[in-house]
């Protein structure tokens, strides 16, 4: 590794960005640590290494119900966004000026997502519908669409519109040149924003918590609910493999968006 | 292009961005409309609304504003405040810590360290908050990490109170927000034309002049979105002071959030507070969407374009 800084200035610099990154994953690695203590109450004294909490967490019912909901609203809510968000990214790609439409992608981010809640709890009152995972699964859709949506606007900003102009150019009719050339140059892009709704999915918190039922718990609600009563150290467990997966899930995605061009950041 | 190719091309963008449209109108716009309407109702007797009637009643006699003339007693002003407050902070210390990191990656010569680093710092971006701010109650607690290894440690006698404050829940936001501070700053930064730099030391600055006169102004584009991105979410912050502050440490989020709680709930009320926060992040963004378009004017060269 090197810049092209001063010595002090650059040995400093590499201290500092370091220490922040120790800093960005130490409470991941302490909770992935303490995922494996021995010790029956969650405390910092190392009783030994167990798998234990993991096979608890496994069999416990309440928890499978939880992530099954989650993964199953996750995947149906992943499916449909990325659909609607492509196709909306694709609008936006064709149109110069559409500033109604891109405004409204970026409504779910910029809105916050308690008082995205809350407006959708009234709604969901308002109109006698119960909640259940049904209406998390709305919710859900909602705000992965916008994911997708900038997400695949972004790879497709990047995208030179040269090659489907070459394609028309030499006879392909517009769906032909889109379906030959665009799809499959965008098809890492849009399988890296499928990837990435599907993990705001999984960790959904404050906007699930307002319109998911009484049987439509999600991992989310269950760890928090499992905070806040007692901290055991089951709920490390759990909260480690959930990361695990994100980890992975997002580690993949990056690795597609960087397949697709040669730019360094998504 | 002819007109038929011109209607065609319509009707694509219409059939593109329908779908779109339809979900996030009648599932967000509406319920968003909702809201603002039920925050001119009041609270009923057993929670939920009170009869339409009494509304009826109410918005004729010009009492339809009532739950907002309520938000504005000292006692709610005071939580807005707090909120801006501890954003404003969260932003500042964010853009300290993040300055260096995203300098120093900008700066990296070989590529395929520099998006190693980009994508250490995407993922905690990605993962769970709620799991990610737990963490630190693991570390923070009385029996926790820091506070075992100094007892130890022989260095104090007592626990220190590093939980449930606003200590814990300014840590708290700082880390989860890093990753939004770091990736628009590396990204301004590594824009920037290094020829104006060359330019600069060819005419005799030192490192630090050319630093505080090029680079920095340069990357004000950057700091700017960093800025936004870290402030406004921090302003509707609930999962931080919930988990990581203690009974002192109430924000927007976590008022908002006790009005569609199942006892003492005032949904009218709960509604418009969420719309005053709403409101507060639009003006926010409207103050970026300024700034932005201003100094977008003002470079000329272009090189301190973020977006």
């Amino acid at each position: 590794m090197c810049i092209s800084r001063g010595f002090s200035a650059r040995r400093w610099l590499a201290f500092h960005t370091h220490a922040v990154l120790l800093f960005l994953y130490a409470p991941i690695a302490v909770l992935a640590v303490y995922s494996f203590n021995s010790a029956r109450r969650v405390s910092a004294a190392w009783s030994g290494f167990t798998v234990h909490w993991y096979a608890v967490a496994w069999r416990d019912v309440p928890i499978q119900d939880a992530a099954f909901n989650s993964l199953l609203i996750a995947s149906i809510a992943t499916a449909i966004s990325t659909v609607v968000g492509t196709a909306a990214a694709l609008a936006l790609a064709r149109a110069r000026r559409a500033p109604a439409t891109r405004g409204l992608i970026h409504v779910p981010i910029v809105v916050p997502e308690i008082a995205m809640g809350a407006a959708m709890v009234v709604f969901f009152g308002l109109c006698r519908w119960p909640l259940g995972l049904a209406t998390t699964l709305t919710a859900h859709v909602v705000f992965t669409v916008s994911y997708v949506g900038l997400v695949v606007r972004a790879r497709l900003v990047g995208m030179d519109p040269a090659l489907s102009e070459a394609a028309r150019d030499l006879g392909a009719t517009p769906t032909g040149a889109f379906l030959r050339v665009t799809l499959p140059l965008i098809a890492p892009g849009i399988a890296a924003a499928a990837l990435l709704a599907f993990t705001v999915s999984l960790d959904d918190y404050v906007v699930t918590s307002f319109v998911a039922g009484p049987g439509s718990t999600t991992l989310p609600l269950k760890i928090y609910s499992m905070l806040k009563t007692e901290v055991t150290p089951e709920v490390n467990a759990v909260c480690t493999l959930l990361l695990a997966a994100t980890v992975v899930l997002v580690g993949v995605s990056q690795r597609l968006i960087g397949r697709q061009q040669g730019s360094v950041l998504g | 292009m002819d007109r038929l190719e011109r209607r065609t091309d319509q009707r694509t963008f219409v059939l593109l961005a329908l779908p779109a449209w339809l979900i996030l109108g009648a599932f967000l716009l509406v319920p968003l409309l909702g809201m603002l309407l039920i925050s001119f109702s009041r609270r009923g007797v057993y929670g939920g609304l009170e009869p339409l009637s009494e509304t009826w009643r109410h918005l004729r006699a010009g009492e339809a504003f009532h739950n907002y003339t309520r938000s504005f007693a000292w006692i709610y002003l005071r939580i807005f405040w707090r909120s801006l407050w501890i954003a404003a902070v969260t932003t500042g210390v964010t853009l300290v810590v993040s300055y260096p990191v995203a300098y120093y990656m900008a700066r990296i010569k070989s590529a395929r360290w520099k998006s190693v680093l980009v994508v250490l710092v995407v993922i905690p971006f990605w993962t769970s908050f709620l799991i990610r701010t737990y963490a630190w109650m693991l570390i923070l607690r009385s029996e926790g990490l820091v506070n075992s290894f100094l007892v130890h440690a022989g260095l104090i006698r007592a626990p220190l109170p590093l939980l449930y404050n606003d200590f814990a829940v300014l840590l708290g936001l700082v880390y989860g927000e890093l990753p939004f501070m770091i990736l628009p700053l590396f990204a301004s930064l590594e824009k920037q034309d290094r020829t104006l730099v060359e330019a600069a030391a060819d005419l005799g600055a030192g490192r630090w002049a050319t630093f505080w006169r090029i680079t920095v102004p340069l990357s004000l584009p950057g700091v700017a979105a960093g800025a936004a991105l870290v402030f406004i979410p921090s302003l509707g912050q609930f999962i931080v002071p919930d988990l990581l502050g203690g009974a002192k440490s109430v924000f927007v989020g976590n008022i908002i959030n006790n009005q569609f709680l199942s006892h003492g709930r005032d949904v009218p009320f709960g509604s418009a507070l969420a719309f005053e926060l709403c409101a507060l992040v639009l003006a926010m963004l409207l103050l970026y969407a300024l700034y932005s378009r201003r100094s977008a004017a003002r470079s000329s060269t272009g090189v301190a374009d973020v977006h």
